[in-house]
């Protein structure tokens, strides 16, 4: 522990890497909020899988890989978003097609990169202590983003979440904000993937909203609750990883999945307490 | 009365197979309306035309002598489930709310005025008292008056209700039409239906909707029509109201 606050304190890769679980957690706990109620965690799998087509085809380019993902992850949350909206009937087929798809492109422009230099491991289940100042500002700005329009448009994305007849009857274009709440849903895949990879995305964005969901019943609780337990389950999985020298990104997943089963049995045992009190 | 729906020549068909034909109607202002019909009749295909959810392959709509997408705004509608998931994370408040999109400012949350209008709507329907409980709590009939209160919010001035008691005991059915006929005094209101008999005695004109349409007041409701209907002889019982 005295070495992880020593670490914390002279090196700035660790300052770096725990602002940027910081910075991450904000738009993980909003979006991952909406991800979960709206269950829609499968088309973020999707959208996450094919910024590696993104990244392979910025390297091989010689472009900016970060600059690549935010490209290649809003392409796929329109396509994602169109087939939601149209091509419902075949939503499982379309979404494993370019889940896959995605990642073979980028695999294939990664192995053609002249003097094949580039780290996959390091995409696909991320590299915290590798944060620069330049990727820093680049999630704040996301997270800038994300929380200006949720906060301008709340009324309209609940709505459009919650019952997508009735919100089109009032006269909320759905199309419009479907597609806006999956480009968000992609900028955070974006801002995640630095912390855990490409791989693991999916379950960051799903793991602090669903244990949010067991304790709280509304949607703003839920993201406040949600990014609150983002931070703690990134913070924690990180400084348990520092001193045996694990893998950051897995060992936040498996903090992560631990919270939730905790959260599980913990909110069962809550409702059955309630239930006995209720009856005596 | 002045027209205020107008369903010209119109014909839909989701495959090959038309769902409504040749349909011709006028809904005056003011009017209740009761919509009924057999299963797959075309009652609720009739409602989606009319709120602009699907256009006709053939025919013309007009709502307040408008597009149907474009009129719709001043509709109230009343879908016969719910489209949501029961479990999502909402009161029956922030459900109520969702009726003042489109009246409300675009940015930010509501307002305290919109709070207002969804809580009276809430005491209309009677259920002001659990406007703090969570949507997955309630029972049919209380989520049923939601559905309704949600309608209301927005103030609108026509009703459209989908089988509004289909999942209800039949109290809490004769409690809702009761408020309907209320409603009746400052609103057009259209009501699906499978129950004929019951309906006949709070609404204005029976539209009978088999594919094809035929339009009746209620005296005129014999066991013949609805034995036309519906192709094979219905019970009826007498309501008296």
């Amino acid at each position: 522990m005295t070495e992880l606050f020593s670490a914390l304190m002279n090196y700035s890769f660790m300052q770096h890497a725990f602002i940027a679980c910081i910075l991450s957690s904000i738009g993980c706990g909003i979006i991952g909020t909406y991800v979960v109620v709206k269950r829609v965690g499968f088309l973020a799998g999707g959208i996450a899988h094919t910024v590696l087509a993104g990244m392979g085809i910025a390297y091989f380019m010689e472009g900016s890989p970060l600059v690549g993902a935010v490209i290649a992850a809003l392409f796929a949350a329109i396509f994602m978003s169109v087939v939601k909206l149209r091509w419902k009937q075949q939503e499982d087929i379309l979404v494993a097609a370019f889940w896959s798809v995605g990642m073979a492109v980028g695999i294939l422009f990664i192995s053609r990169t002249p003097g094949y230099s580039v780290d996959l491991m390091s995409f696909l289940f991320g590299n915290i202590l590798l944060v620069s100042k330049a990727d820093l500002l680049l999630m704040a700005a996301l997270d800038i983003i994300i929380v200006s329009i949720v906060f301008l448009f709340y009324k309209q994305f609940m709505a459009a979440v919650f019952d997508e007849e009735f919100a089109r009857l009032r006269g909320i274009k759905i199309e419009i904000y479907y597609t806006a709440l999956m480009c968000m849903v992609a900028l955070t895949v974006v801002l995640l993937i630095q912390i855990v990879g490409l791989i693991l995305v999916m379950a960051l964005l799903i793991f602090p909203a669903a244990c949010a969901a067991q304790f709280f019943h509304s949607l703003f609780k839920m993201m406040i609750a949600a990014t609150a337990l983002c931070m703690l389950m990134t913070i924690s999985g990180l400084s348990i990883a520092y001193q045996p020298d694990l893998p950051a990104g897995a060992t936040i997943i498996v903090v992560a999945a631990l919270f939730y089963v905790i959260s599980i049995i913990s909110s069962t045992l809550i409702k059955r307490r309630q239930k006995k009190s209720a009856v005596y | 009365m002045d027209t205020i729906i107008t369903l010209d020549n119109v014909s839909f068909s989701y495959t090959n197979i038309p769902v409504v034909r040749d349909i011709n109607l006028a809904i005056s202002e003011g009017e209740f309306l009761g919509v009924i019909g057999p299963n797959a009749g075309g009652k609720s295909t009739l409602l989606k035309l009319i709120l602009g959810l699907i256009q006709p392959d053939k025919g013309n709509i007009k709502v307040f002598g408008k597009s149907p997408g474009k009129g719709r705004s001043r509709i109230g509608y009343v879908p016969q489930y719910p489209a949501f998931a029961r479990d999502f994370p909402i009161n029956v408040l922030d459900a109520v709310l969702m009726g003042r999109l489109g009246e409300s400012r675009w940015y930010g949350g509501y307002t305290q005025e919109d709070k207002d209008i969804a809580m009276n709507s809430l005491k209309a329907v009677e259920i002001d008292n659990i406007c703090n409980q969570t949507i997955d709590s309630l029972s049919g009939g209380q989520l049923q008056r939601v559905l309704i209160a949600r309608a209301l919010a927005s103030r609108p001035d026509i009703l459209i209700l989908d089988e509004p008691t289909a999942n209800i005991d039949v109290r809490a059915e004769e409690d809702i039409f009761a408020l309907l006929k209320q409603y009746n005094d400052h609103m057009t209101i259209i009501v699906v239906s499978h129950d004929i008999g019951f309906i006949s005695g709070y609404v204005d004109r029976v539209a009978c909707l088999n594919q094809t349409l035929l339009c009746h007041t209620t005296s005129e409701i014999s066991g013949k029509t609805i034995e036309e209907l519906y192709g094979a002889p219905v019970k009826m019982i007498q309501h008296a109201h």
